[in-house]
């Protein structure tokens, strides 16, 4: 894993994140495609979180299992495990929101193709909660055109609870 | 990251430390199936010192409960923290598990 562009005042070795002076942190990585990479990518960038004050189970729960998704999809699905390519992570860190851009080199795909696990015909699978899960825990998830990159929002704090309509 | 097996009342007990995720599930597959192989009908997954779980491990909990049942087993699940039951909730798979609070608790109900 290597950190190819750092652009912010805050981004100097101390690590200080990113975020406390207001000024946005941004940074690039790009991971080989392999599965054993992902858990050390994650806590990598866990670790850049450390000055952003996630509101309770959100940068290790949220962030964690996301970032965890993302990564793998695009290795196993976009990259097919090809050592020869390799998965671009774009990252956006502000006091208020981590924003994430997740790029593979595969021919994409299309996340409305993806049933429901949640449904009770479905609980029993081993597989298809990866999208559903970026979705449920994220703020915001977005794909280019193409279906080969995934951008997504993880804001601070908790989404204000919602009124009950006519409230 | 690691998976540890004991034997505890004729339940195989398997201590997940760590993360149980796209890179390590097949290590976990695989020793509780090699149990399974073995005779092994009783299996507790213990959580008490696990970070967190991806939609592959929660794939492989899934499959190895549908395999322990078909052989006639039970597979119990123990100790998930507040962050691992939110994802058993949110993925609907606290419906399809049998899960403890605590280790005794589960050895308790084999």
């Amino acid at each position: 894993m290597r950190s190819r562009r750092e652009s912010s005042p805050a981004a100097r070795p101390n690590g200080r994140a990113a975020g406390r002076t207001g000024e946005p942190l941004a940074f690039v990585l790009e991971l080989p495609s392999d599965l054993d990479v992902i858990e050390g990518a994650v806590a990598y960038l866990v670790d850049r979180c450390r000055g952003v004050d996630f509101d309770g189970s959100r940068l290790t729960l949220n962030f964690r299992v996301g970032m965890c998704e993302a990564l793998a999809n695009a290795v196993i699905y976009g990259n097919r495990q090809d050592p020869g390519k390799s998965v671009r992570v774009e990252v956006e860190l502000s006091a208020e929101r981590i924003v994430v851009a997740v790029r593979d080199e595969g021919v994409g795909f299309d996340p409305g193709e993806v049933p429901d696990p949640t449904l009770e015909e479905n609980l029993e699978r081993a597989g298809g909660r990866g999208v559903f899960l970026l979705h449920s825990l994220m703020d915001q998830v977005e794909y280019n055109e193409r279906g080969n990159e995934v951008r997504f929002v993880l804001n601070r704090t908790n989404p204000p609870l919602r009124r009950a309509s006519g409230e | 990251m690691s998976f540890q097996t004991s034997k505890q009342n004729g339940v195989v007990v398997v201590d997940v430390d760590g993360q149980l995720i796209v890179g390590n599930r097949q290590e976990l597959k695989q020793k509780v199936l090699d149990e399974l192989e073995a005779g092994e009908r009783k299996f507790l997954i213990d959580f008490a010192n696990t970070g967190y779980i991806d939609s592959s491990g929660l794939g492989v909990l899934v499959s190895l409960s549908k395999k322990i049942r078909e052989q006639g087993g039970e597979l119990r699940l123990a100790n998930l923290n507040e962050d691992l039951r939110t994802l058993f909730e949110l993925t609907k798979l606290d419906t399809l598990f049998n899960i403890a609070d605590s280790r005794d608790e589960a050895l308790q109900s084999l």
